[in-house]
């Protein structure tokens, strides 16, 4: 079983979850910027932090033999913060970097009016960029924050297949299934979503455009949730290749748009199809780990 | 040593140096436009491959490319330049940046970034700011990084110049490594004491070379 975990934030978590992940099957991840717990007060402080997004993380990570990419944005929450405004300014060059796979977590937090116009400009950013964008939806209020990113996302103009909402449930799945974006869901000890709620959700809704993640950060969280729900799909009567499909192939296909991905060569036979092994759809294929 | 015209030859062997190519127009783009050096450095392994060079070893195709486009800057911006590109850029443009620096007209204005490299704790960026052009590297700093690779178990032939420049006191420092090691049961890197035996170091209370030890795994 090989995992692509679409939404861990690892600079949360210690190296024995790495060795945890690499066991269990983790082979990639996406590591998205967000916000830290405690709220930062300056640009300078979200650059040393994206700075590690592309440097040691990466780093920490090939130790174990995990990919490791970031997306990369000034989040809903603090973007409420006058002072952390400026991060704008900060994102173009972070945007032009190699692990860099998408714009994100941007979206909604209270829905206030600066958050929307950090969202649109960030969209706005992704389209420049040549990027997909990775949404967060509001936990409050979370069917019209469903809603009004949506509308968010169709005013930009960015291609809905491009774009991810994340931590969906059974009330706001179907809802951004019909405006033909990606579909995330983060499995949490708990609360947002559990492994058996998240295989009625696939045997209703079909495995297109799913991303399950553990979302796992500084909170209570199990970065190995991903990994439970592969099993509880195979318990649930998926079979192997449903499962390599919604945690494998479904991740490498939306952040493989940004032709940034470098992924392990798990299946010999997927790189000689890709031509070779060199590369895939523009994305890099590494032998023999990091 | 590598050279710029080397790294040509190389890259133009792998076709990146093509005439009307990213690469190509990236560097003319540079002479008068060095500001682009923002997007265009980032971009270059998704460009150029970032596969080893057989012609230039030791160098990627990204790296030798990196290096090209600081090249291309005039004079007067390049340390400006190269800084941003160290300071703004992820591990890859980071090491880039170290590799290129003895190829660049570039004086003393990098060696910083060299103090940088040698705080991090990642061992590719400590071994590329022990190159040639750490010969401007003050003389502690130097040491010290020496002996962050033996701790690192970066090999120690990756240092640049390393028996020309191994002294009495960086003997005595790898002596006390050596001893640490011994002490506490675990084995000391062949590289590290074929330093010792070439330095003869005064002073030094316990003869370093001591009957066979065990096998060292690093080795
Ligand atoms: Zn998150």
């Amino acid at each position: 079983m090989r995992i692509f975990d679409s939404h861990i934030h690892m600079t949360s978590r210690t190296t024995d979850d790495y060795e945890r992940m690499a066991a269990a099957g983790v082979r990639a991840v996406v590591e998205p910027a967000f916000w830290l717990g405690q709220p930062r007060t300056n640009p300078g402080s979200f650059a040393d932090y994206f700075d590690a997004l592309v440097g040691w993380e990466p780093f920490r990570a090939s130790q174990f033999g995990i990919h490791h990419h970031a997306t990369i944005a000034l989040n809903p929450k603090e973007a409420n913060d006058p002072r952390c405004r400026p991060v704008l300014d900060l994102l173009p060059r972070y945007l032009e970097k190699d692990g860099v796979v998408a714009v994100g977590e941007i979206g909604y937090d209270s829905m206030t009016p600066e958050e929307d116009e950090v969202f649109a400009a960030q969209l706005a950013l992704a389209l420049e960029h040549d990027l997909p964008a990775l949404v967060h939806t509001p936990h409050r209020d979370k069917e019209r924050g469903v809603e009004r990113s949506l509308a968010v996302v169709a005013e930009s103009g960015i291609d809905p297949a491009l774009v991810t909402l994340d931590h969906l449930n059974e009330v706001t799945v179907a809802r951004a299934r019909d405006a033909g974006v990606w579909l995330g869901f983060s499995i949490y000890p708990d609360t947002k979503m559990s492994p058996p709620r998240m295989v009625e959700i696939l045997r209703r809704y079909g495995l297109e455009r799913v991303l399950v993640n553990s979302a796992a950060d500084w909170g209570r969280s199990d970065p190995l949730l991903t990994v439970r729900t592969a099993e509880a799909m195979l318990d649930g009567g998926f079979t192997e290749d449903d499962v390599d499909r919604v945690l494998w192939r479904n991740p490498v296909e939306f952040y493989g748009r940004s032709g940034r991905l470098s992924l392990p060569e798990t299946d010999p036979g997927e790189a000689v199809a890709a031509g070779g092994g060199a590369t895939f759809a523009g994305n890099s294929i590494l032998r023999g780990g990091a | 040593m590598t050279t710029l015209d080397g790294l040509r030859g190389a890259l133009a062997q792998h076709g990146a140096l093509d005439t009307g190519g990213w690469l190509a127009s990236a560097v003319a783009r540079l002479m008068t436009d060095p500001d682009a050096l923002e997007r265009l450095f980032p971009a270059a392994g998704r460009h150029c491959g970032r596969a080893p060079l057989r012609e230039a070893p030791g160098w990627s195709a990204d790296q030798a490319a990196r290096a090209l486009l600081l090249a291309a800057l005039p004079p007067d911006r390049l340390p400006a330049a190269v800084e941003a590109a160290y300071r703004q850029g992820d591990a890859g443009e980071k090491l880039a940046v170290l590799k290129a620096l003895p190829l660049l007209p570039i004086g003393d204005a990098a060696v910083p970034l060299l103090g940088d490299a040698l705080r991090t704790n990642d061992p590719r960026l400590v071994a590329a700011a022990l190159g040639p052009y750490a010969a401007r590297l003050d003389d502690a700093a130097w040491r010290q990084g020496v002996l962050k690779c033996v701790f690192m178990g970066v090999p120690l032939q990756r240092v640049h110049g390393l028996d020309e420049r191994a002294d009495a006191e960086l003997a005595a420092m790898l002596d006390g490594f050596a001893r640490e090691r011994r002490a506490a049961g675990r084995p000391v890197p062949a590289d590290a004491l074929a330093v010792l035996d070439l330095v003869a170091a005064p002073d030094l209370a316990v003869p370093h070379r001591i009957a066979p030890l065990e096998q060292d795994k690093e080795g």
